[in-house]
């Protein structure tokens, strides 16, 4: 188990590294002098070169990549030889000149938003998907299993923008049950917290349910037809005991996997929901960055929700050996 | 058998039916119109006896089976009949009775030991687990008497095994298992749905043997449904033929062996390899079972029977046969007259010998899947 868990470690830095120097290679291959995009209407020629100086921009690619790296393990110093030098201290990300601050620092602050609002979404698109998806296999083909699968094919096929705009719409500025949404620390203000989430929490919650019900569903359907489901019937066991005990157990374990992906996925950012609902989150940065052509945000970014894949494959591995001991990691 | 014989309560006096099924009809709606699973079955076994139930699959033996478990979802089936089980009639009771009894009072065995158990559960938990679904003992006594049955079973180490998972066992030792689990409440009423089916030649013969050795010791009724004659001349008392959802010949098994009646038996024994004649290619039963979304008009076996022209008036084609007495305690459903049909049993398994040599060869042939046709020729006499 440690040699399996010491070969993953080892196996996801190789993973990080590839993608770091394909994120950063492809990046610097777009077309457009990054160090253009630092002044903006203000450029001169001057200005440009001395930016791209700043910067490093000047520099070969494989020296910058270097110096990316390099900044990551152990810090690094824009504008080293001007008078105001910007020390990053690791793990640095680079240096956004479109907002004048780190990219570490950009991340860490929107982290916890996004953060707060998968989790949430999570915890709710789990509990209602996977508990209509078991109420609707046991009704298999009655009007409640019927009722259930069309609820959640419709909220499987509504884009989250449509309901987002419309819950804003109705709930906040027609109806005004809850306040314009502003986002607070829910260590601050655990009530205005709440009222600025319930909606975006919602927004996201209602796509993943109705993927997860079908497939709850599907799983514990095809779980029920099963061999050893039988013996637990034959054994005399309650209906109950033969449903929860040896089909959900049994059923609901590849369902691990796509939440794993699936939450380690909303981490890297939500962008739709964060910027209906103005949350200042990962996806809302991302949005940003793109539009401001912000090089190394977007970069940082990149790498962060591909880390997040990553660790959240190993969690996946780790746990499915833990719930099935049919899984052996070696 | 845990408790003491004196404590277990049995309605039934000695020699008594303890399970007897009367016209049995198990029909599922779908949407190409209702399969007709099972369509009148009936017989009884009594504490010590076994019976085999024979035939195709697709015959209706094993829905046959789990209408008596209750297994067979009610909502997704028709169940009418009777089936009386220690005195009690379980098709009309509810649901969460017939529950109390399964396990219980009647276990099952099922084909395949390799998905029959929980993967996720190790085997001790899942025998303890049947033995407190029917008894309020503690979990440790549970486990005790876990071990215990898996060493009366013949698992060697069952201190170390009930600790494993199932997929650490062999399939044999699975099958062992849930040997052991139906087992684990004593029940009276056995039922083995094709038990050695999934599994290696030399370990079917042991778990038949375990199957023996175990109803002596636990005084149990058995039915065993399979299509290996091997099997049936091993261990069965009785024979009950099924095709297409209906017993077509009940017998002793030494009587069903030396004298078969029913053209259908004629052809399953004609096709199981012979050892004492010579013959280049065995015999199969030409066609295929019918269709149980429809059966066809008069006997059901007319479309393959190549005796048909032995009877007057096309009843064949337009009659559904009676399941009568043809000799006491030979139960036969067929047009042909009686005189007639031993005189082609005689034809077609060889003169007078024939179903003593069949019985014997039976035995060593334990792969004699009847009924599939085996087209292998058989070498010489042995």
């Amino acid at each position: 188990m440690a040699a399996y868990i010491f070969r993953r470690i080892l196996l996801m830095i190789t993973l990080l590294f590839m993608l770091s120097v394909a994120v950063f290679f492809l990046f610097n291959m777009l077309p457009g002098d990054p160090a253009r995009l630092t002044c903006g209407k203000a450029c001169t020629p001057d200005l440009i070169a001395a930016n791209s100086k700043r910067l490093g921009y000047d520099q070969p690619v494989l020296v910058q990549y270097q110096n990316f790296v390099g900044g990551i393990f152990f810090g690094r110093t824009f504008s080293a030889d001007s008078p105001q030098p910007i020390k990053c201290e690791a793990p640095c990300l680079g240096y956004s000149f479109s907002r004048h601050e780190e990219v570490m620092s950009l991340i860490t602050r929107a982290a916890p938003v996004t953060f707060w609002l998968a989790v949430g979404a999570f915890i709710i698109w789990l509990v209602v998907g996977i508990s209509l998806g078991i109420f609707a296999a046991l009704k298999r083909g009655r009007w409640q299993d019927r009722l259930t699968l069309g609820v959640s094919l419709v909220g499987y096929s509504m884009p989250s923008f449509f309901i987002g705009l419309i819950l804003y719409y109705f709930v906040v500025i027609q109806y005004r049950l809850l306040p314009k949404p502003e986002y607070v620390s829910p260590f601050d203000n655990p009530f205005k917290f709440l009222q600025t989430m319930i909606l975006p929490w919602i927004v996201l919650a209602v796509l993943y349910a109705a993927f997860y019900m079908r497939l709850t569903r599907n799983q514990v359907l095809e779980v029920l037809n099963d061999d050893y489901v039988r013996t637990a019937r034959a054994k005399g066991l309650p209906e109950r005991t033969v449903v929860v005990k040896h089909a959900l157990r049994a059923g609901l374990t590849p369902i691990v996997t796509s939440a794993g992906l699936d939450l380690a996925g909303l981490l890297g950012g939500a962008i739709i929901s964060e910027n209906i609902f103005n949350l200042p989150g990962l996806g809302s940065l991302a949005v940003d960055s793109i539009t401001k052509s912000d090089l190394p945000i977007i970069t940082g970014l990149t790498l962060l929700t591909a880390s997040l894949i990553i660790v959240a494959n190993l969690v996946v591995d780790l746990l499915y050996a833990v719930i099935d001991p049919r899984v052996r990691l070696t | 058998m845990r408790q003491p014989d004196s404590l277990r309560v049995d309605q039934r006096p000695e020699g008594e039916p303890y399970l007897s099924v009367s016209n049995l009809v198990v029909k599922f709606p779908s949407e190409d119109g209702v399969v007709n699973a099972v369509e009148g079955v009936n017989f009884s076994v009594t504490r010590g006896k076994t019976l085999a139930i024979v035939g195709e699959s697709g015959s209706g033996k094993s829905v046959t089976a789990l209408a008596i478990m209750g297994l067979v979802n009610r909502k997704s089936a028709k169940v009418t009949g009777e089936v009386w089980l220690d005195g009690e009639e379980l098709v009309e009771k509810s649901d969460s009775t017939i529950r109390k009894l399964r396990g219980n009072k009647m276990a099952m065995i099922f084909q395949d030991p390799m998905s029959s158990l929980h993967p996720f559960y190790r085997v001790g938990a899942q025998l303890a687990e049947a033995a407190r679904a029917h008894r309020n003992i503690s979990k440790k006594a549970a486990r005790n008497e876990a071990i215990e049955m898996l060493s009366r079973v013949g698992i060697p180490a069952p201190r170390r095994r009930v600790d494993d998972y199932p997929h650490q066992l062999s399939g044999g030792m699975r099958q062992r298992v849930m040997i052991a689990m139906a087992l684990i409440n004593s029940p009276a009423l056995l039922i083995a749905d094709e038990p050695t089916t999934a599994l290696d030649v030399t370990v079917q013969a042991q778990i038949i043997d375990l199957i023996g050795q175990l109803q002596t010791e636990f005084n149990t009724a058995v039915v065993i449904i399979t299509h290996d004659l091997g099997i049936v001349a091993d261990i069965a008392d009785e024979v009950a033929v099924m095709y297409a959802g209906r017993v077509v010949e009940h017998a002793s098994t030494e009587r069903l062996y030396a004298s078969p009646e029913m053209p259908y038996t004629l052809g399953l024994l004609a096709s199981i390899p012979r050892m004492d004649r010579e013959t280049d290619r065995l015999d199969p039963i030409r066609g295929n079972p019918p269709s149980p979304l429809r059966h066809p008009d008069g006997c059901v076996f007319h479309p393959r029977c190549k005796y048909t022209d032995r009877v007057p008036n096309r009843a064949c084609f337009e009659v559904r046969p009676e399941l009568l007495e043809s000799e006491r305690d030979h139960l036969v459903r067929c047009h042909i007259p009686p005189e007639e049909r031993r005189r082609i049993a005689t034809s077609v398994l060889g003169a007078g010998t024939g179903g003593g040599a069949v019985i014997a060869t039976a035995g060593v042939a334990a792969t004699g899947i009847a009924g599939n046709g085996p087209t292998a020729p058989v070498g010489g006499p042995a």
